[in-house]
């Protein structure tokens, strides 16, 4: 295997790893780089960071809800909105780590060639935002909380793993034998929201069709797979919206027609 | 179409637009009752301890995000460190997992296990992003200092028929072991009437002064605590304003609770004059 097929996989996780860590040692050592976990944090003891998405269910809940946490939704708002795009799925979120495995070993098992009829919209991920708020509203509960996998494998790295590790192996088994990329690619509300924050962002993927030779590799790895539309048809900048800056398509691609480049707004080309 | 597809009846727009409606509608609803009857009954934990200057169980809900600064500030406080083997002993605030009975990713403490001992800088309530633990709840207004004194995790209750001190033995553990001894735990003395010439020593829990630290029950020395913390809203009754200590001029304005609240009974009976009643005879 070469570093170039694998290059921006394993960036990615390290730093998940490297994340994961840092909350574990956090309270474990108290050491003051990340503390918290991914719904809110603080980092080098300082800076704010919180979940948008976690503040969003809070404010439904009719809470006026505190000012570092706030803060630190608006700082996360603009690093994804401005740089990162969807990154946060793919570059910071643990349960990619599981959702990846489940669809690498559909990969493996070639349970993708086998057609099961079980069809639901990738947009469903939007409707869950709006039913999490209206819940939240009804409810008085920050509704996605209680239930995220996210935050249970988050919190369970950092206090310890409870009963609510069964869901992870859920979520594994229906991504694996119910749904290609069921979880990530459809039902997460959290991965909705990011997406809508990453839409205009400055990274983004850009696919250069004339030195495609139309392998499709990029198709079989990518778990978005409706944002590579212009494949060996268009030069152009993967602009959708759901693409979470993973790179699998770049290390796949062995022609040199895929990188990471930074969108510039003023020139035309970049759309 | 497909050959099968034109024998069925076809489908106009209006159908499609109005089935689709009611398709999207319908599973959106499902979705709403499903998720909403899981999260009504998620939030329902009663005999959960708070952190110290947690706002209202209810608010207190709406408000955290479920991040853990409070756990991890609890557990990494300087004064926890254990100065033999360098290591922090165990925090008093947890995080709740699916099979605590209590709101998963919420902090509370089992004071058996680790009572909360009221750190006069409450690095758990400044440690809070969201102020779902609010400092406001334990500053004094008039010097606007923290004031451990007013924090409110629950009520210690005794439960006299296993506290030993009740027995007659002398035990005065959780007394000791309140940090407001004397104010929140007072030693009633009684005569011990079964041998004629002892003392009973009974803990005596005074509900205003008591902050709930749960220092007592972690202290109590029967098997199972004979005294224990329970949240204010499980531990007390509530008299209603129209039963008032009409020698205590404090009390007497709870009397102003019973404005333009009708408190008189209406059953079938309350529609006759008592009068009419009695001669009627008993009928029960």
């Amino acid at each position: 295997m070469k570093w170039s097929n694998v290059k921006y996989l394993i960036l990615r996780r390290f730093v998940q790893l490297v994340l994961l860590f840092l909350y574990f040692a956090g309270n474990y050592w108290g050491w003051k780089v990340l503390q918290g976990n991914l719904s809110a944090s603080r980092l080098f003891d300082t800076v704010p960071l919180s979940d948008p998405f976690a503040v969003l269910q809070i404010m439904a809940t009719g809470m006026i809800i505190g000012t570092n946490a706030l803060i630190g939704a608006a700082i996360i708002v603009l690093f994804y909105g401005i740089i990162g795009g969807r990154a946060f799925c793919s570059w910071v979120c643990p349960v990619n780590m599981v959702t990846d495995l489940a669809a690498w070993l559909r990969r493996k098992l070639l349970i993708d060639r086998i057609e099961r009829k079980v069809w639901v919209t990738r947009n469903l991920r939007y409707y869950m935002i709006v039913i999490a708020l209206i819940v939240s509203a009804i409810t008085g509960l920050a509704a996605f909380e209680v239930v995220s996998p996210i935050t249970i494998l988050n919190r369970g790295v950092i206090f310890g793993f409870g009963a609510g590790a069964g869901l992870l192996v859920a979520i594994f088994l229906f991504d694996l034998f119910v749904l290609k990329n069921g979880w990530c690619g459809h039902i997460c509300p959290l991965g909705g929201v990011h997406s809508l924050i990453g839409k205009y962002s400055l990274i983004r993927v850009k696919h250069n069709s004339d030195n495609c030779t139309l392998c499709m590799r990029c198709k079989e790895v990518c778990p978005e797979v409706q944002v590579l539309g212009m494949i060996g048809k268009r030069s152009e900048f993967v602009s959708g919206q759901e693409c979470s800056n993973c790179g699998r398509c770049v290390d796949v691609c062995d022609d040199d027609a895929l990188g990471f480049h930074i969108r510039n707004y003023l020139s035309k080309e970049s759309k | 179409m497909s050959h099968e597809a034109k024998k069925k009846t076809p489908i106009s727009e209006r159908r499609r637009f109005f089935t689709d409606l009611a398709h999207h509608a319908g599973l959106g609803v499902m979705g709403v009752l499903l998720w909403a009857g899981y999260a009504q009954k998620a939030k329902s934990s009663p005999l959960t301890l708070r952190p110290p200057a947690a706002l209202e169980e209810a608010d207190f809900l709406k408000a955290c995000i479920k991040c853990g600064l409070c756990a991890e500030a609890c557990v990494n406080r300087p004064q926890n460190i254990d100065k033999e083997t360098g290591r922090p002993r165990p925090g008093t605030l947890k995080m709740a997992r699916a099979q605590d009975n209590v709101t998963i990713g919420t902090p509370f403490f089992k004071p058996r296990e680790v009572p909360c001992y009221m750190c006069e800088d409450t690095p758990c309530a400044v440690a809070c992003p969201t102020n779902a633990l609010d400092l406001k709840k334990v500053t004094n207004p008039q010097t606007g200092e923290l004031d451990f004194k007013m924090m409110d995790m629950g009520l210690a209750v005794v439960d006299p028929n296993s506290c030993i001190a009740f027995w007659g033995i002398q035990c005065d553990a959780c007394y000791r072991a309140c940090p407001l001894m004397d104010e929140a735990i007072r030693l009633e003395y009684d005569r011990n009437p079964r041998t004629g010439k002892h003392a009973f020593l009974k803990p005596v829990v005074d509900m205003n002064a008591c902050t709930g630290c749960g220092l007592c029950e972690k202290a109590c020395v029967t098997e199972k605590a004979a005294i224990f913390v329970l949240p204010r809203e499980i531990a007390l009754g509530k008299p209603g304003a129209h039963y008032v200590k009409g020698w205590d001029k404090k009390d007497q304005q709870r009397v102003q609770e019973r404005v333009g609240k009708d408190v008189t009974t209406h059953d079938e009976r309350s529609k006759e004059n008592p009068m009419d009643y009695l001669n009627k005879g008993l009928e029960f």
